[in-house]
């Protein structure tokens, strides 16, 4: 089975130095941290890459920083087994413990990654399938095809971006550190994503994601999920909030992945908010939730259902933290 | 593309092999190791068939390149059984009936026995979500969770008798 892959170099730079100039000689290359997405999907013969460039070696790559203002830096290659479990994130930023935890399962979470996660493929129902599936059905827009089968009206890819981290990062606050030729830039981890499937990460050629930077957070904050099984699939959407404490009441934050080609940071909502919640504010959350949230037909389950369970899953997401933060 | 020499050491014995980048490490076992416990299901990281213990930790070995275990100390299946006979956990396994065509069950019992050695004495729901990435299309899981729970109380006993 030697030919179960297509063929390709591999490299394993030890600094952004050789990394910068093995992309530059080979600018088609694709880079990877634990190999979870893109090798499935290069099974399936969904990625054209004469070259791949392992992360793992590059110093300092999977390192967890503490920084003087009380956030945290995270590198790009730290193991989403190891976010799980991390002490450093068993207190306000638990929302992304949580969500690492939501990955998959455990054997899966041992060999990805947090840059990995985030910088993943979207789905789709007619991009997830074998070469042949996809050739019977004419290929589509996202690859090799001319049509979105998911809006054959639409002139861009629906295809759904599925990270369960980066709705909960994106509640936290968090930033993205990037490093290419330019140097590196430091931009809100929401501005990294762009509103198309097939081309959903406003990278730059040659760029990279280095570390992710979480804010200081005195509040609390958490992550829900659904899915067909718990223990291998993908959010049908996942929620992650933040509640944090401000003059007059709390704050809060919501994000949403699974429904969209980007995560969706949720706006309007009511602010500040009083504890306990009162219905009606709770009825307005779960409003904007199904206003703001577009899924389409790229699962095996209805996108209407997909909208109201993101709803659901805020509501009851936002009342977990809102009874955490009344007994704190 | 050019062969990378591999050096591993499964089970205890080191192996040294040329494979290409592309090759998966599940291929890379079972055929030019020929260590065909570890199985395949569906080659896209969802069954857990091909579960392996890579530098003490369970890794599906279908969405790993061989080149990403370089140097790398892993146990299969085929390194579980001691000296004595079949691992606690495989008599269990039997014991219990976890499983009926055991396509599964490799993959089933090394995940079980790196779940144990993280967590030695876990309650069921552990036991549920320590082997939530590893699928049985025969059993219905409940032997399987039975099999690994009577497993812990039978090491943890060993282990008391032995202290
Ligand atoms: C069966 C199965 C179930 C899964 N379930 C889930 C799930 O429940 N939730 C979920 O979120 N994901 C899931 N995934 C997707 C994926 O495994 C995870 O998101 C994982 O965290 C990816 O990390 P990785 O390091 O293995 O990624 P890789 O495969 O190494 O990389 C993924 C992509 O990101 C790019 N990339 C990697 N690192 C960087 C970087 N530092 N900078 C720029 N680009 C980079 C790569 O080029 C590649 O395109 C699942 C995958 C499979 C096969
Ligand atoms: S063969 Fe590896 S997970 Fe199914
Ligand atoms: S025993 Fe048949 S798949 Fe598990």
């Amino acid at each position: 089975m030697t030919e179960a892959l297509p063929d390709f170099r591999l490299h394993r730079p030890e600094s952004l130095e050789e990394l910068a100039a093995l992309w530059r000689a080979e600018p088609q290359a694709r880079v990877f941290g634990g190999g979870t997405d893109i090798i499935p999907n290069l099974r399936r013969g969904l990625v054209d890459a004469p070259a791949l460039i392992e992360l793992g070696a590059l110093p300092g790559f999977a390192d967890l920083t503490l920084l003087p203002d009380g956030g945290l830096r995270l590198g790009a290659g730290l193991r989403l087994a190891d976010l799980a479990s991390e002490t450093e994130l068993a207190g306000g930023w638990r929302a992304l413990a949580e969500a690492a935890r939501a990955v998959a399962g455990p054997a899966h979470r041992n060999a990805a990654t947090l840059g990995g996660n985030l910088c993943q493929d979207t789905r789709c129902l007619y991009y997830n399938q074998s070469d042949w599936w996809r050739a019977a059905n004419g290929y589509c827009l996202k690859y090799r095809g001319d049509t979105c089968h998911v809006a054959p009206q639409g002139s861009r890819c629906r295809a759904a971006f599925c990270s369960d981290l980066a709705p909960a990062l994106i509640a936290l606050g968090a930033e993205a550190e990037l490093a290419g030729p330019g140097g590196t830039r430091q931009i809100a981890l929401l501005a990294l994503y762009r509103d198309d499937g097939a081309a959903h990460l406003a990278l730059g050629p040659g760029e990279l994601l280095v570390a992710v930077h979480l804010p200081a957070f005195a509040g609390v904050s958490g992550y829900e999920k659904m899915r067909v099984r718990r223990g291998v699939d993908f959010p049908l959407a996942g929620v992650g909030a933040a509640l944090a404490p401000v003059a007059g009441g709390w704050a809060l934050r919501v994000a949403v992945s699974g429904t969209d080609s980007l995560p969706v940071a949720i706006t309007g909502l009511p602010s500040p908010l009083a504890l306990p919640l009162a219905a009606a504010v709770i009825e307005q959350i779960d409003k904007a939730v199904q206003k703001q949230v577009t899924p389409m037909r790229s699962t095996m389950v209805s996108s209407h259902y997909r909208r109201l369970a993101a709803a659901a899953l805020a509501r009851r997401l936002v009342q977990r933290l809102a009874r955490e933060a009344a007994a704190a | 593309m050019a062969k990378m020499h591999l050096k591993l050491t499964v089970n205890g014995t080191e192996h040294e092999c040329l494979a290409e980048p592309r090759e998966l490490l599940i291929h890379v076992l079972r055929e030019r190791l020929n260590l065909t416990g570890p199985h395949i299901g569906c080659e896209t990281s969802h069954c857990g068939a091909c579960t392996v213990d890579i530098d003490g930790q369970s890794v599906k070995a279908c969405t790993v390149l061989a080149a990403q275990a370089q140097g790398a100390a892993i146990t299969t299946i085929e390194g579980i059984a001691g000296p004595g006979g079949m691992h606690s956990i495989q008599e269990m396994f039997r014991e219990h009936h976890g499983l009926q065509c055991g396509f599964c069950t490799p993959g089933m019992i090394t995940r079980a026995w790196r779940l144990l050695q993280e967590n030695p004495s876990p309650t069921e729901e552990e036991v549920r979500f320590g082997m939530a990435g590893n699928l049985c299309r025969c059993t219905g899981y409940q032997n399987i969770v039975k099999a690994v729970l009577a497993a812990a109380a039978e090491l943890n006993a060993a282990k008391e008798a032995a202290q």
